[in-house]
């Protein structure tokens, strides 16, 4: 005990007990000592490991090209420079993207979250019959790779009919191929981007809560869908809360759907994963040459880098102010199979 | 739950039987029109060959060819197949065993505990999607990487390790499997927030007193971990596997969902990518059943 001020009790009333309890104190109070800096240690180190490409990338986003080739400079750029982060801006075509980014994270989100919220809801508190069959399906929507389904789900939005409507009124079946309409009926639909994950959340939370009010609301002769409006609904906001931030997040860097269903705007998903390849010819658009210029793989790098922060840089802010509706409601739900 | 009663369905319960269907009607309209038909489609489309014309596509009957095709011909099918089988063992394992280990720590008290319950948590938000491919998806970035990996030559501490222990001739399958995981730990620990905070929720539900009594008892805290913490949890255990699974199966980056992708958006060939697919949803729904039914025998239910 280097430092005596660090007990409660004094060093020389540290000594007498240690004597008395034959050294057992001593030992105690150094093994808790070493368990809390192992911990320390090993807690630091697999954060650090976490959070090293953010932290890299924003170094890396914020040096000049001279820096980079430097090799004296490391981490920490000798002159902090913004360029990098107008031509990401740019090249991605940032504001564009953040606004139909934005409106369609939080029209889907909304329409899933309802959607999963009235489904879950009737998982929880109803008894019906085949209602394990049902509970099974939701496993399975899960389970399903979208790839399996894609090629065919692709098809049929390309060649969308409802029992041969449309052939017969305009002769050829309705091409929705870059429409948005069957991204939203999908969510409708509660087979959206992980729905079956948010159906299983809402129904653990709900089964959870108690049914006195409800059956007070029966009794008093409120039907169940305004038992559900008035009573369940306010008692859910915390799942509610973070499957609709689930939901935004998840949709906002989602390639797959986004590049299936959504094609022909521009994403910010999906103008990032083209970023790289594309930011050459951009930089050639925006010097008015004409045609891509060459750079170099560690500018691209660094293009990237920026891209990526700037993609993610709402969601950080989020995640900042939201973190406890995150992760809290989780638990909330107290998971169990 | 069920009754052995010939109505069951009467009066009130009726009617809540009703309104039962009538809440989860959303998704069984979405599960019948956007599932199971896509299902069944793609399943026969899987024994087609498909060609897309000008404002329609046929599809000719050819039999199990494609699946002949996925197998016998395909250079590189059954390979990523297997390995990805294996992978998915290997990896779930990994993450199972990091999330459970971190969470004992988060279980501990200690100062900034929120702080990296937080940190862990992270990953969920930013590595899906679009975040974990896209620094490799291209050709430039992979040359470039290809480029600064023979370039420097900076030690590593885990290769050095590993240097060592081959020569000093340490049995060596097992052992690539573990440097394997190793190298990529930074991959398990950002799969694993979800199960961390699953796992941290179980724990915090395990009362106190039971620790207590095992303590005065004179049993040491290895023995309550497994005497107390393991069987207490144990149906987390199955959660948590099953959710592994099922994330790291649909991650979109591993090499068969390229390789099918690769087949759909390059080949062009319908037929073929239906049949890949159904190959590996397959291998996938097995997988989850046998491990499932296997975790689940040892689960233990405390209630």
């Amino acid at each position: 005990m280097s430092n005596p001020k660090t007990g409660k009790m004094s060093w020389q009333e540290f000594r007498r007990r240690n004597k008395v309890s034959g050294g057992y104190l001593l030992r105690k109070k150094l093994l808790a000592v070493g368990v809390s800096l192992a911990r320390f240690i090993l807690l630091f180190g697999m954060c650090f490991m976490i959070l090293q490409p953010i932290l890299e990338k924003i170094s890396v986003s914020l040096m000049s090209l001279d820096d980079i080739y430097n090799p004296v400079v490391i981490s920490i750029p000798s002159k902090v420079i913004t360029e990098n982060y107008v031509t990401a801006y740019g090249g991605l075509r940032y504001a564009q993207g953040f606004m139909n980014t934005l409106i369609i994270s939080v029209t889907i989100a909304i329409v899933q979250v309802a959607m999963c919220t009235l489904v879950g809801y009737g998982f929880a508190r109803f008894e019906f019959p085949l209602k394990k069959f049902w509970f099974a399906c939701v496993m399975a929507v899960i389970l399903v790779p979208p790839q399996t389904i894609s090629t065919s789900l692709y098809l049929h939005f390309r060649f969308f009919d409802i029992f041969g409507i449309f052939k017969m009124i305009t002769g050829n079946p309705l091409n929705l191929r870059n429409s948005v309409l069957p991204y939203y009926l999908m969510s409708l639909g509660c087979t959206g981007l992980k729905n079956g994950l948010y159906i299983f959340l809402i129904r653990q939370f709900f089964r959870n809560v108690p049914g006195d009010l409800e059956e007070a609301a029966y009794v008093d002769g409120l039907g169940t869908f305004k038992t559900f409006i008035r009573i369940m609904l306010p008692e859910a906001k915390p799942i509610i809360t973070s499957c609709f931030l689930f939901s935004f997040v998840w949709q906002w860097t989602d390639v797959f759907y986004t590049r299936m269903f959504l094609g022909g705007r521009i994403y910010l998903s999906t103008s990032l994963s083209g970023f790289a390849d594309g930011i050459g010819s951009y930089l050639g658009n925006a010097m008015g040459l004409g045609a891509p210029i060459r750079i170099s793989p560690a500018q691209t790098n660094q293009l990237l880098s920026t891209a990526i922060l700037l993609v993610i840089a709402p969601l950080i802010i989020l995640y900042l102010f939201a973190q406890r509706a995150f992760v809290e409601s989780i638990s909330s739900t107290g998971i169990k199979m | 739950m069920a009754k052995p009663k010939k109505r069951k369905y009467v009066g009130l319960q009726k009617r809540k039987a009703v309104s039962g269907y009538l809440f989860i009607s959303p998704f069984i309209i979405g599960f019948l029109v956007f599932m199971v038909k896509p299902l069944f489609d793609s399943l026969y489309m899987s024994f087609c060959e498909v060609q897309v014309g000008a404002g329609k596509f046929d599809q000719v009957w050819i039999g199990i060819s494609n699946y002949y095709f996925a197998f016998r011909q395909d250079a590189s099918f059954p390979q990523l197949l297997t390995e990805s089988a294996l992978n998915m063992f290997i990896y779930s394992l990994a993450i199972m065993v990091f999330s459970f280990f971190v969470a004992l720590i988060l279980n501990q008290k200690f100062h900034g505990r929120a702080l990296v319950r937080a940190i862990f948590f992270l990953p969920v938000i930013l590595s899906s999607g679009v975040m974990l491919g896209v620094e490799t998806d291209n050709a430039v970035m992979a040359s470039m990487q290809e480029a600064i990996a023979q370039s420097t030559s900076n030690v590593s501490i885990t290769e050095t390790i590993q240097v060592v222990l081959r020569t000093a001739g340490v049995g060596v399958r097992a052992f690539e499997t573990v440097f394997d995981i190793i190298d990529n730990i930074y991959d398990v620990a950002i799969s694993s927030g979800i199960q961390i905070i699953i796992f941290l929720s179980g724990l915090q539900t395990i009362p106190r007193s039971m620790y207590e009594a095992a303590e005065i008892e004179g049993c040491t805290a290895w023995e309550s971990l497994w005497k107390i913490t393991f069987p207490m949890i144990s149906s987390i255990f199955l959660v948590n596997w099953f959710y592994t699974i099922v994330d790291y199966c649909m991650r979109s980056d591993s090499a068969i969902m390229k390789k099918i992708q690769g087949v759909m958006t390059l080949q062009l060939n319908y037929g073929l990518t239906a049949a890949m697919s159904w190959i590996y949803f397959i291998v996938v729904l097995v997988y989850v059943g046998i491990t499932s039914a296997l975790i689940s025998r040892g689960v233990y239910y405390y209630e």
